[in-house]
């Protein structure tokens, strides 16, 4: 699944979860957690578990980030939610695997009540605390259903005594971790929005540096992000056609019986033709078959 | 669920719906809609369909229509209710 873009979307503006399919984003964030007031929380679960019921958009994924553990409302989010089959809960401020699995545990109550099938749901944890980064791997191996890892930076500084900047200095060694902790599990890892949404300057560089870093996408809170931030993290027509060469020079090679294959005068070795083939997959996903 | 306190729930928003729930002798429905020349009657059809599934046969009920979608109208009804009812 590709997730350039995981656009955030408030969980009790209907405007915005009714619209969001249509932005662009390959994935939409209904968010219950921090974008809706405390006394307003009953009334987002209740939209959100609607728009699920009569809206749910065939466009793109979407995700319910449900509120943390230490603060009551995450069952109740669940019990809202999970019978309408969401694709994935992100659970905010997960800091270890026993988190994930009593949060695994409690959707499969719920699937087993409304009579559909366990797992329906995966998790997609938010990995925004000091604890939750040192425990990525842990949180990352915890379950089956855990689809990725996703850095939250604004709470993660909190938690950091920091102050979050333009540069983002302060959650490079977050941001390695997370990769790293997700790449070992064969998961994907995605970054964290970038939240001035004027400094589109300041959005290409943040996200050019992610995706540097092996991120495979990243949130954002704007739909004027969304373009952008696709397009930065697709690869480039230059890149698609330099995979398709390296896949047809190694099946060429191998009709030759060649053990070693060049290609512009470079050998070809084994990371080369595996990032040829994740290229190649994005391709497919892209745009829904080989348009070479 | 019978109306036993004032509550309200949505907002005057576009695509929104605000609702206010309060205790009444009697079913007393008011519906406003910005879209009322066209869709008065789905309008009307949702809220008093989600009044017969949360079995409420009494209170006053204003409905303040901005464009809402079903799905909103229902939710933001079932909130309303919900609020302001008790079994």
């Amino acid at each position: 699944m590709m997730r350039r873009t995981m656009l955030f979307l408030p969980g009790n503006t209907p405007n915005m979860l009714i619209n969001g399919d249509v932005l662009g984003a390959d994935s939409i964030i209904f968010d219950l957690e921090d974008a809706v007031a405390p006394d307003e929380k009953d009334a987002a679960r209740i939209l959100v578990r609607n728009t699920l019921k009569y809206q749910k958009s065939s466009a793109c994924e979407t995700i319910i980030r449900i509120n943390p553990l230490d603060f009551g409302e995450w069952k109740a989010d669940l019990e809202e939610v999970i019978p309408y089959k969401p694709d994935l809960i992100m659970p905010a401020k997960t800091s270890s695997a026993q988190d994930i699995q009593i949060i695994a545990d409690y959707m499969a109550q719920i699937e087993e009540q409304a009579k559909i099938q366990v797992g329906s749901t995966g998790i997609l944890p938010l990995v925004e605390t000091v604890l939750g980064v040192e425990k990525a791997f842990e949180i990352a191996s915890a379950h089956k259903r855990v689809a990725g890892l996703f850095l939250g930076g604004e709470d993660l500084t909190a938690d950091l005594h920091c102050k979050r900047t333009r540069e983002g200095q302060e959650i490079f060694y977050a941001r390695s971790r997370i990769v790293c902790a997700a790449r070992a599990c064969g998961l994907e890892a995605y970054d964290t929005p970038f939240t001035d949404v004027e400094d589109m300057q300041g959005l290409v560089k943040d996200s050019q540096f992610a995706r540097s870093l092996g991120f495979s996408g990243k949130a954002v809170i704007s739909p004027r992000h969304v373009e952008t931030v696709n397009a930065l993290f697709s690869p480039a027509p230059e890149e698609i056609e330099y995979a398709h060469e390296v896949v047809e020079a190694i099946q060429e090679g191998k009709r030759q019986g060649k053990g070693a294959v060049s290609l512009r005068g470079k050998m070809i070795d084994a990371p080369i033709v595996k990032r040829a083939e994740q290229i190649l997959d994005m391709e497919r996903q892209m745009f829904g078959g080989d348009f070479h | 669920m019978e109306i036993r306190k004032n509550a309200a729930a949505g907002t005057l928003e576009s695509s929104d719906v605000f609702i206010c729930v309060e205790p009444y002798g009697q079913l007393s429905v008011q519906i406003q809609s910005v879209v009322q020349e066209q869709y008065m009657e789905a309008v009307s059809n949702t809220v008093f369909q989600v009044l017969e599934e949360f079995e409420v046969k009494s209170g006053k009920i204003q409905v303040n229509d901005r464009g809402a979608l079903d799905c909103v109208i229902r939710a933001r009804m079932e909130t309303a209710i919900r609020r302001g009812g008790s079994r």
